[in-house]
Parts: C-alpha cells; structure tokens; sequence
C-alpha cells in the first residue's frame, strides 16, 4: 500500500499563521509546469481532490512548490503531513499559463504591469513575478492581507519585483488600507500608471479590484478559484460565466478577463459546500445515509 | 421447465436495495447457468455472434460451461474480451448479442450476458488469470485514457509482446467504469478493479495522475519517451449543459459531477472526505443510462426523485432493464416534459423549475417523433436539486494540443474505424473520443480493432 504515495513531501515551512509551504517531488509535473497552472493533490485513499496553484517548480530536482492556507478539514489535516511523508496522487500541470507567458515579446516590452496579491493569493503571483524577471520585464507587485501576519512570501517577491506595496487592513504593516486603497494611492498620489493589473486573491477581493481598474480603464486578469472535483474538463463543477459564455475554470482558465467575469455569481458557488444552508443540506445528508447495521434507521 | 422462457436472475428486493449501494442483480449460480446455458441451441450459424462488437464465440463457452467445466468457458470468453464481468453486467445485450438470438423469436433470447458474467465471475473467485504472455519484443506503445476501450487495446497488444503504458488523468485507472456507472450496478472493489489487475497481469503498466496535453504531449511521448505507436482513448467526458436561465445557482450539477462525487470519490459513505449535496427534491434531466444513474444514486441518497424527459417512454434511450430497475425503486417520470427556466431563490439556491408539457409531432431526421411544446401548458415543480443528463462530447484537450490530429465538428477524433488509424503518423484513436458517447463494448471493439491496427502498422516499419 505504501509505494502508491510517491509524492514526497521534501520540504516544509510555516510561512504565516496557518499558512504553509511545501516542495512536493513531483517530477512530471515539474517538467512541464509555467506559472498559472495549478495541480492536483489527494492525500490518500480517502482524501478528496484539492486544487492547488503552482507556486514555483524546481525542473532539477523534480520538484514543485504549494503553499496553503488550513482553513477546513482537508486544508488542516494536510498541515499535519512532515517532511519525508507523501502524498498518493499529485495531479499536473492542469489549465492554461499565465496569458503574460504567451503574449509577444514587443507587445508585453512596452507595457506597465502591476501584481496584487491577496493573502494566500501571493503563491500564484510569487512565480508570474519571478518569471517577468527572469525574462527581462520590471514589475510591480502589491501584497495585501488582513494584518501584518499575514503577509506571505514578501523577501522572495522582493528579489524580483521592481517596486514591491505592503498593505494590511488594519494597518499593522505597509499601507494603512485594503489592496483597493493602496491601489488608488498609487495611481492618484504616487503618479504611478500601468496597463495590466493581474489580481489574484479572495474572489470578493478580485471582484472589488475589478470594479476599481474597470472606472480607471486598466485591462485586469484574475485567476479564479471555483469548487472543483477532476480539474480535466469532465464535471463542470468549476463553470464561470464569462461576458456571456460558459467557462470551465480547470481548462479554459484559471485566469480570465476580471472586467467579464460574474462574480456574483462565483462568489455564491464557491459557497456551495461552506454556507449554512449548504452545511444544513450536508448533515441532512450524512443522516439519512447512515444504514450501516444497527443504526436504528436500518430496523424501519 | 418452459424452455421458452430465460431462467430467473435473483435481484435484491426493491425497497431494500432503494436505501444501499450494493449491487443491484445477484447473478446466477452454477446450477442456474447451466440450465439457462442449456436453452442455447448450439446453432452452426450463430447469429448472436454477429450481434456482439467483440464477437464472442458464445455457443462455445456455453457449450464448454454447460459440462461444468466454467475454466474452458472462461478461456474461451478471454480470447474476446479482457472485461467479461464488467459487459456481462452492462452491456446493452438486448441490442446486441441477445437480440439476433434464435430463441428470442419465439420466446425469451438466451441471457448471454447474465451467463457470460456468471463465468468471469466464477473465474474471479476461484483465481483465475489470464495467461502472461512469453515475451516482449521491446517496443513501446503508449494508450491515453485507461477506460474500456484504453485497457482493451493495452491487454491485446500485450498479447503480442508489446510494451505497453497506459496514461492516464485521474488517480484511478477505468474511465467511465470508475467515475460513472454506479457501484450498485458494477462493484468497483470486486469487478472493476479486478478486471484492471488482470490487464495487469498481462504487463501493462497504469500510471495514473498524467495528462496527456499538459503533463506532456502525444509528440513529447513519440520523441521523448521512445514510444512508437500512440492510442488516444481519451473518452467524451464533456457534459452538456441546456443553456436555460438558472442553470448555474447552487444545486445544479451536471450527472458527471454527481456521479463522480459518489463513485470515484465516495461521497456516499461519510467516511471519505468529499462532500455531495443529495438534495431532499431532485430532478434529473435526460432520459439516457446517465440519467437513470444519477437518479437512482440521488435516491440512494436519500432523495425523491423524478426523471424530467421531453420524449415519451418509447423513446428513453436508456436499457430498458436500468428503466424497470429505477421505477421498481421509486423513481418518479415526468415525460413529455421540457424545463424552461430554474427558479432561484435570494440566497443563489434552487428552488423549482418551470417546464412546459411536450407532444410528438412529425419524424425529425433521426427518425423519431420530434417533441413540440404545447401552447399554454407551462407548470413549476418545487425542487432543491437539478442533476442535467444531456449527454457528453469529447475534451478537446488533447486535439488542441497535438499538431495534424484531424477532428470533426462535433469534436471527435477522426480515425479509421479498421484499424483505428488517424490522419497523423503512429497516432491511432477509438472509443467514446471517436464515436461520441457510445457503450462499453463498442469502447472495446475499437480498442481491439486499434491494437490489430497498430501491429500491423509497427510491423511493416
Ligand atoms: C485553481 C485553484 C487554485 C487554488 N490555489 C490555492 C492555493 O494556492 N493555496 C490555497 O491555500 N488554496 C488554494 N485554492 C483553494 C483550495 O483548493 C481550498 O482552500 C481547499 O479546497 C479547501 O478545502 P478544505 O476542505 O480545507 O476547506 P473547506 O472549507 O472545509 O471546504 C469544503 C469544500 O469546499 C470547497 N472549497 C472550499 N474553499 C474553496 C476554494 N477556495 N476554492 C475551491 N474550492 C473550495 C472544497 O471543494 C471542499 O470540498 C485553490 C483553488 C483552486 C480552484
Ligand atoms: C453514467 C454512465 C453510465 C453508462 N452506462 C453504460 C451502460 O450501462 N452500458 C454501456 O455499454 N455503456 C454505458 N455508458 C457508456 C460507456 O461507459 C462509455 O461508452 C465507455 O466507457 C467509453 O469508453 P472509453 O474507453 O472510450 O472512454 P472512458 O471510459 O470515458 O475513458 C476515458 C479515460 O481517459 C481518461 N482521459 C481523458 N483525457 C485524458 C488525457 N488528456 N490524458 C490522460 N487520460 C485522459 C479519462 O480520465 C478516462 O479515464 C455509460 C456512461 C456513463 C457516463
Ligand atoms: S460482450 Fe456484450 S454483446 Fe458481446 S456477448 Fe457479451 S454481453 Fe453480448
Ligand atoms: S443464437 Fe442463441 S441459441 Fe443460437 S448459438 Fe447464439 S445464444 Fe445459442
Ligand atoms: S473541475 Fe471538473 S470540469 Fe473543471
């Protein structure tokens, strides 16, 4: 049983409160992968399939880079795992590139490009960022979070961004102000423009910047993060409504045009499986499910 | 004994089995089988052969199982096929096999299927492998997709001494015999996963969690990885949506999502961690062997259920036997019924459907009766839950990623039907990814016509 979970776990840090980063050996996935993809990781026999973005890869040692938040069961119980232990399935490189990678050259070269990171949201932008650098571009890159503790992955975002903003919500860090404040204080007070934004966060996060860069006319990507079961294209659980499109976020995305994507609408989705009406539904569930012998549902 | 009529196959009892996952027909044990082998006429001219996409020598297994002696009779079903138990339990053999039967033109068809289950079955039980073969001649070929048609190819071209490795993109080899078809009508412990280790057995190798497109390409696999020759069985897992207002409030699913939530990943039994959304009222959508899948799983669960089809009863392209299954269980039907629009409520939730009643009018080009809405009859059923049964059509994953890989309009793979061959070099394909959504056993034909085809185009390299 034990040589089916071949992903092993090469190294772990706690960057922030509940908040950890792991290299995963993995090496078909680290050949192949480019900053916006995401891959998928089950823990064991029982786990369910959870996405995760790629973070940044190592092609040598074969391995690849998540960084996650614990915020419910199988978020937790993975915070538990310790360098040596594996996981059983590792699924990858899944959706398209960063759209930076593939735009031409001479396009790209005269364009002003600004990241936004949201909380856990520094992971996917930490390797687009690194990227643009390595392939000559200077970009800037804001990290916002709740609170100073919350600010993940600030030094390695440093070495590669020209300018890196810190805001926090309660000003316990960096700007006093949410990443929408310290966005217009940049354009309104600091005299910064830039053509592209690509914002990456919390959905209401996205939503909110996506309303601000549509009034200042800034083209916006955002990576979206829906409720998803294979990531293949098969169950259609992470459909988004993009202008008037159906999208599935696991093969068309992640990321999409922010000014055309139904929030709302995603936002609600993405609370399928959280909200109280949904949790309600869930122990409806698991009641009238339990037949095992000798549940007293099991005489009727 | 009425030599006209099919022995009996014991079934769990309907109310019983309406509450638990466990598989829903019994099977025969030896003594039935035999008497059922024995209405087989042995005809020199067998028609059901001609029925069957693999051409199984059915008299011969009868005939082998009929003196006792169930090995001979799996050896002979072995030389066909390398998933007996799977298309004993879901082929459409009423359309097949069992329907060009002599003895169906004046009483019941011999229950081929029923019989060649009972022996993969007995087979299984008592430890028998299929034999591996002498040796390899060292050259690679590559599958993508381990579903029916994937496994088929990969064990015969084992056979021959290939090497084979099938890739695939979910942790878990089987295609549609995993994610799909319920563990009440095809256990997967006991049948599905056993049948996979006997393609094993033969040397194939399964490596899971690779997708072939973005882990890496077919061209990658060919320059790369030395394989020589490449079969694309990648399935139609696309779901269909409708289109109609609503479709995407909380409570919505397509029959993949449902379905895979309870099979692949077990939603069903609270110990795994995977969540499903039963709902307490659901309508399911469509009228195929999906729907009637997916309804009888949100049954299971717990659910009322009605199946919402805009045909009438004739016209349900689901197996008449899953049809009979889900009303005996308490599955309601609404036919000749069309959605319209789902109602949502404040919180982004489903609260009903407003449909409209249909009738038939004249032939359309597929032959039957075409459904027109009736004026004036719009109605709305209060439900919590829409599960959508519309049907599937190939990812274009891999077409989008292969360079002079020709498809057509709806997307399939275009390919040979002979020999499986595609309009780019060592490229072959089959199955659901050629066909559209089509049945296990023709998944299977394709794969053994693909590795004959692949054979012979290694050999005369
Ligand atoms: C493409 C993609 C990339 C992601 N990248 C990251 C990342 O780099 N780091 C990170 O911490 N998280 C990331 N997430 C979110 C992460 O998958 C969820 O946090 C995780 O599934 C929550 O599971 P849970 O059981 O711990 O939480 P619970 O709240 O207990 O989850 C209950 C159910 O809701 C669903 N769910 C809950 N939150 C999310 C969410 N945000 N997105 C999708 N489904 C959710 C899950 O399917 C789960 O079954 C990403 C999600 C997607 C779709
Ligand atoms: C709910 C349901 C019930 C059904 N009931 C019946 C029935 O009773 N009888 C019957 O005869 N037929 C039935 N069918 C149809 C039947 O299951 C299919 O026709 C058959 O499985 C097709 O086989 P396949 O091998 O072509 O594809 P699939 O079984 O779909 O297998 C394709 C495999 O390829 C994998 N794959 C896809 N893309 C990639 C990629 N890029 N890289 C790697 N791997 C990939 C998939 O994950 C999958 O495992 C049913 C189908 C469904 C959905
Ligand atoms: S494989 Fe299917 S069609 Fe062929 S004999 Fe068996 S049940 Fe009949
Ligand atoms: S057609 Fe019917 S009776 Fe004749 S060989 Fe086939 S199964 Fe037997
Ligand atoms: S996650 Fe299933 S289709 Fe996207």
């Amino acid at each position: 049983m034990e040589d089916n979970y071949k992903y092993t776990i090469m190294n772990k840090e706690k960057l922030a409160d509940s908040i950890y980063l792991m290299d995963i050996k993995a090496p078909r996935v680290s050949r192949n992968c480019y900053p916006g993809q995401f891959i998928i990781l089950k823990m064991d026999e029982k786990g369910e399939r959870i996405p995760l973005t790629i973070c940044d890869y190592n092609r040598e040692a074969g391995t690849v880079t998540i960084v996650f938040q614990a915020i419910g069961s199988s978020t937790k119980r993975m915070a538990e795992y310790e360098i040596g232990d594996a996981f059983q399935d590792f699924t990858g490189p899944l959706g398209h590139r960063s759209v930076l990678i593939d735009m031409p050259k001479e396009e790209l070269s005269d364009k002003k490009v600004l990241f936004v990171a949201g909380g856990v949201g520094a992971a996917p932008v930490y390797p687009q960022v690194k990227w643009m650098k390595e392939n000559g571009y200077h970009v800037d890159c804001m990290i916002g979070a709740r609170s100073k503790n919350y600010i993940i992955l600030e030094e390695r975002i440093k070495k590669y961004a020209a300018n890196v903003y810190v805001c926090t919500d309660d000003g316990s860090y960096g700007f006093n102000g949410n990443v929408c404040d310290c966005i217009k204080d940049l354009i309104h007070n600091q005299g910064k423009q830039y053509d592209i934004i690509v914002a990456i966060g919390p959905m209401i996060m996205m939503k909110f910047v996506c309303i601000l860069t549509k009034e200042l006319g800034i083209k916006t990507i955002v990576s979206m993060n829906p409720v998803m079961v294979d990531g293949t294209g098969m169950c259609g659980a992470c459909r988004l409504t993009v202008g008037d499109e159906i999208k599935f976020a696991c093969v068309d995305g992640p990321e999409f045009d922010g000014h055309l994507v139904n929030f709302d609408e995603a936002i609600k989705r993405s609370q399928m499986y959280k909200t109280e009406e949904g949790k309600a539904i869930l122990r409806q569930n698991e009641r009238d499910t339990h037949h095992h012998p000798g549940c007293e549902c099991h005489e009727r | 004994m009425d030599v006209l009529k099919r022995v009996p196959v014991r079934e769990q009892d309907p109310k019983v089995r309406a509450r638990n996952f466990d598989e829903v027909c019994l099977g025969y044990n030896l003594e039935e089988a035999i008497q059922e082998g024995a209405r087989c006429l042995q005809c020199k001219k067998p028609k059901c052969v001609a029925g069957c996409p693999v051409s199984i020598n059915i008299p011969e297994f009868i005939k082998e199982l009929c003196k006792g002696d169930v090995e001979a009779a799996f050896n002979v079903i072995s030389e066909y096929s390398a998933l007996p138990a799977v298309c004993g339990r879901v082929c459409p053999q009423e359309t097949q096999c069992e329907q060009r039967c002599i003895r169906g033109i004046k009483g019941d068809p011999v229950s081929i299927g029923k019989l060649e289950r009972f022996v993969a079955d007995w087979a299984r039980e008592n430890g028998m492998k299929p034999a591996k073969p002498k040796k390899t001649n060292g050259r690679k070929v590559a599958i993508i997709g381990a579903g029916p048609s994937g496994l088929t190819c990969a064990g015969d071209l084992a056979k021959m001494g290939y090497e084979v490795t099938i890739f695939e993109a979910l942790h878990e080899p089987g295609g549609v015999l995993v994610y799909g078809i319920p563990e009440f009508r095809l256990p997967k412990e006991t049948v599905v996963k056993a049948e996979i280790e006997n393609v094993k057995a033969l040397g194939v190798k399964i490596e899971t969690n690779v997708i072939i497109g973005r882990s890496i390409t077919i061209d990658e696999l060919m320059e790369d990885e030395g394989f020589e020759a490449v079969y694309i069985a990648s399935g139609a897992g696309l779901p269909k949506f409708m289109g109609i207002p609503g479709e995407n409030a909380n409570g919505v699913f397509s029959a993949n999502e449902y379905l895979t939530r309870s099979n692949l990943m077990k939603a069903f039994d609270a110990s795994y961690d995977t969540p499903i959304i039963a709902g307490k009222k659901v309508a399911v959508i469509g009228g195929g062997n999906v729907a009637m899948d997916a309804a009888r799983t949100a049954l299971r669960l717990g659910a009322d259920v009605t199946i919402v089809y805009r045909r009438s009863e004739e016209e349900l392209p689901a197996r008449v036997e899953e049809v009979h299954h889900a009303k005996e269980e308490g599955v309601k039907f609404r036919l000749l019924t069309n959605p319209k629009e789902i109602l949502v409520n404040d919180s982004g939730w489903v609260s009903g459907m407003r449909c409209i009643e249909m009738e038939l009018g004249e032939p359309d080009s597929s032959g039957r009766r075409k459904p027109i809405e009736k004026a004036g009859s719009e109605f709305v059923i209060e439900l919590d839950t829409v599960i959508m049964a519309l049907g599937t059509s190939p990812n274009p994953l891999i077409s989008s990623t292969t360079e002079g890989l020709v498809t057509n309009k709806y997307r399939c793979i275009v390919a040979n039907e002979d020999d499986g061959s595609t309009s780019k070099e060592g490229v072959f394909a089959g199955g659901d990814a050629v066909t559209g959504a089509a049945t296990v056993i023709l998944a299977m034909g394709a794969g053994k016509a693909a590795a004959k085809g692949i054979d012979q185009y290694l050999q005369s390299k």
